[in-house]
């Protein structure tokens, strides 16, 4: 019986091996090699252990910081809007909860890349945001209050534009599994709250907020890792000035730095990191772990 | 007799066209274990939602020691209530989840806030503990207890705030039957040990008549009688609260006089009277008033159609005149066999006719309910107990 369940999981676990589990290995193996000419005559190579790729490394902290800075400000920014629209949500009749869950969704049926493509026409120094401004007169009024002689609003290829293109792309990832916590919450224990003497601030506070927490974690790293190593978001609306992790590595692999191997060492590091931060976060949440399977 | 400390005053509740409380006028005194029994979809939960004050009203008052207390909001209410499934916090430990009212500031009738020491806290939840034997599991986290436990982290969890009422919504509901002879006993301690008024919410009749002082029979949103345990039991109103209450017969009767009913063509002697001259009424006679004597003296004659061993007695089902008779004995008359019965005054009760007049009190069909136990995933408890399922 036991045997056989287990063969039915075969598929799966050939699918990890080459998918999950080969990938990772190759990806180790490259971080600590280095293609290396061994005879100046042939020209011959030979791949050789070093620790050379994180030793480079160095010279890209500023990329990294600024990775996880704009990956913590915008996933910050998706739990203040979304912790709010998830309790709404949660609390509304189902009408509601029907037509925000559709529009939420409705976004992500379209392409992402297209998404993105129109914020940056909205965005640009001559996109439709700007030539609003200047219509209404708002870029003349500011003009003339700051004493500036501004022709547009600079906002694409800002930190602001990335941060608004994650927070957009991502913000569904976020809703969704607090929502989906929130509404499961048993509502008998919200009356007994009440009935011991909460009034509905205090209900917030001691119940549904740390009943909650589950939720909001999953959804803190459902939004933080694509945020933290995403390329195409800061490409488009960062500019070339706004590099992140995604673009350092990409140019590794695709670009004219052609580096594989200290591809493969940044995606390493950029990796671990992140597990620690999520290991970190779930030992912190892991009280409320066992409240859900309640 | 304490005074009246809560009162339902005309109170109607519907959800949309569907009226589930209808006009119910209800008295609970200081002090007393009241019990709100009936059927599912009777309107006791609904009930005792309004006193904790999670609904309120369509119309009619609800007083609180005199005073209207309709729009008060539940956390403004010197009322605590045991949920049904309990509703412990799931992210509290047992010692936090019995802290969690006594944290909570309160304001005092001069508007000053109170907030207690954490010696005051630990010294009130010690003692709650005590009272409910849960000593040593302060630390206990929830999904650690038993359906017991977590019962009595509940109790604790309410008294705690020294309510001058509890509510308990089926309590025991969840628990098994050892268990919860046990809980009612503790329960009833508890009461009287802390002098509370008790409103509990049961569809187990036994559980209501065991634990009550005061008992109050409910079926489609009205209250059908209010009276004590053996009041309830041995004066029933009408057939719904005979049937629904133990088992009965219940038989067409004609009151001929004061004292005297008709049943069968036959006269009995009772002890009931203020009738109309020859009104017809519901007769009901408990199976364990019925004697068994010889053919030749009996009041009435039946043939014995079946025969259950219930331990401590048998219950027959004999058939006089094709009406069936439900009839506990110690004696044992087989099947088929031809028996004489007896009913002594007292053992007869008469009743007005009301709309519930034919629906109840016929155990016609028993035998054929005993074809299905013969099956053995029938349990006979169920049959008995017409509409006491869980709601």
């Amino acid at each position: 019986m036991k045997s056989k369940r287990s063969l039915l999981a075969t598929p799966y676990v050939i699918w990890m091996a080459l998918f999950t589990v080969i990938p990772i290995l190759m990806m180790v193996v490259y971080a600590f090699t280095q293609e290396i000419v061994v005879d100046a005559e042939t020209g011959e190579k030979a791949v050789r252990f070093t620790l050379n790729n994180f030793a480079q490394m160095g010279a890209y902290t500023v990329v990294f910081l600024r990775s996880f800075k704009l990956a913590l400000v915008s996933t910050a920014v998706c739990l203040l809007i979304g912790y709010p629209v998830a309790y709404l949500m949660a609390k509304e009749g189902p009408q509601f909860q029907k037509i925000a869950m559709a529009l939420i969704m409705l976004p992500m049926w379209m392409n992402f890349l297209l998404r993105t493509y129109a914020w940056m026409s909205i965005l640009e120094n001559t996109g439709l945001l700007n030539r609003l401004f200047k219509a209404i007169g708002l870029i003349d009024l500011v003009n003339h209050i700051m004493g500036t002689n501004l022709q547009f609003f600079p906002m694409i290829n800002t930190q602001g534009a990335v941060v608004l293109g994650m927070v957009y792309n991502y913000l569904p990832f976020m809703i969704l599994p607090i929502y989906s916590v929130i509404v499961k919450l048993d509502n008998s224990l919200l009356e007994a709250a009440q009935d011991l003497g909460a009034g509905s601030s205090r209900v917030f506070r001691k119940i549904i907020l740390p009943l909650s927490l589950p939720g909001v974690l999953s959804g803190i790293t459902m939004v933080f890792v694509p945020a933290v190593s995403t390329f195409a978001i800061s490409r488009l609306l960062g500019g070339n000035n706004l590099m992140l992790l995604g673009n350092l590595i990409e140019m590794q692999f695709v670009g004219t730095a052609y580096n594989p191997h200290l591809g493969s060492a940044i995606s390493l590091v950029m990796m671990v990191v992140v597990v620690i931060c999520m290991a970190v976060m779930n030992r912190f949440g892991e009280g409320e772990e066992q409240a859900v399977i309640l | 007799m304490s005074k009246e400390l809560i009162r339902l005053a005309n109170c109607t509740m519907a959800f949309d066209d569907e009226v589930v409380l209808d006009n119910i006028d209800l008295s609970i005194r200081d002090k007393e274990f009241l019990t709100l029994l009936g059927p599912s979809g009777c309107g006791k939960t609904t009930t005792l939602r309004i006193i904790g004050g999670f609904q309120t009203p369509t119309s009619g008052d609800l007083l609180f020691d005199g005073v209207r207390i309709n729009a008060v909001p539940p956390y403004k209410r010197t009322i605590n209530t045991v949920f049904q499934k309990y509703a412990l916090f799931p992210h509290l430990n047992v010692y936090e989840n019995i802290a969690f009212g006594l944290r909570i500031p309160k304001t005092d009738e001069k508007g000053k806030k109170l907030k207690l020491t954490e010696e005051e806290i630990d010294q009130r939840v010690t003692e709650m503990l005590e009272v409910v034997n849960l000593r040593g599991f302060e630390k206990r986290h929830i999904s650690q207890l038993s359906g017991g436990q977590q019962q009595r982290v509940a109790i604790a969890r309410a008294l705690v705030n020294r309510p001058k009422v509890l509510l308990l919504d089926e309590p025991l509901g969840a628990l098994d039957l050892k268990l919860r002879k046990d809980m009612q006993n503790e329960l009833k301690r508890i009461q009287q040990a802390m002098e509370i008024t008790f409103v509990y919410v049961t569809h187990d009749q036994e559980e209501a008549l065991a634990m009550s002082d005061t008992v109050v029979v409910m079926d489609k949103g009205k209250i059908q009688q209010i009276g004590s345990p053996e009041d309830i039991y041995n004066e029933p109103k009408n057939a719904f609260v005979a049937d629904f209450i133990g088992e009965s017969n219940i038989i067409d009767g004609i009151m001929r006089a004061d004292g005297v009913v008709e049943i069968f063509n036959r006269r009995f002697q009772c002890l009931d009277g203020g009738f109309a001259p020859d009104e017809a009424v519901d007769v009901v006679i408990r199976p364990e008033d019925v004697d068994i004597v010889p053919v030749d003296q009996g009041q009435l004659k039946g043939t014995v159609t079946n025969v259950t061993f219930k331990g401590m007695q048998y219950d027959i089902i004999v058939d006089f005149y094709g009406f069936k008779w439900l009839i506990q004995t110690t004696d044992l008359s087989p099947v088929g066999s031809l028996i004489g019965i007896k009913i002594d005054p007292d053992g007869i009760h008469v009743m007005k006719k009301s709309e519930y007049s034919g629906m109840f009190g016929d155990y016609s069909s028993y035998s054929e309910e005993y074809e299905e136990i013969s099956d053995a995933t029938f349990d006979p408890e169920d049959a008995d107990q017409e509409g006491g399922d869980e709601e």
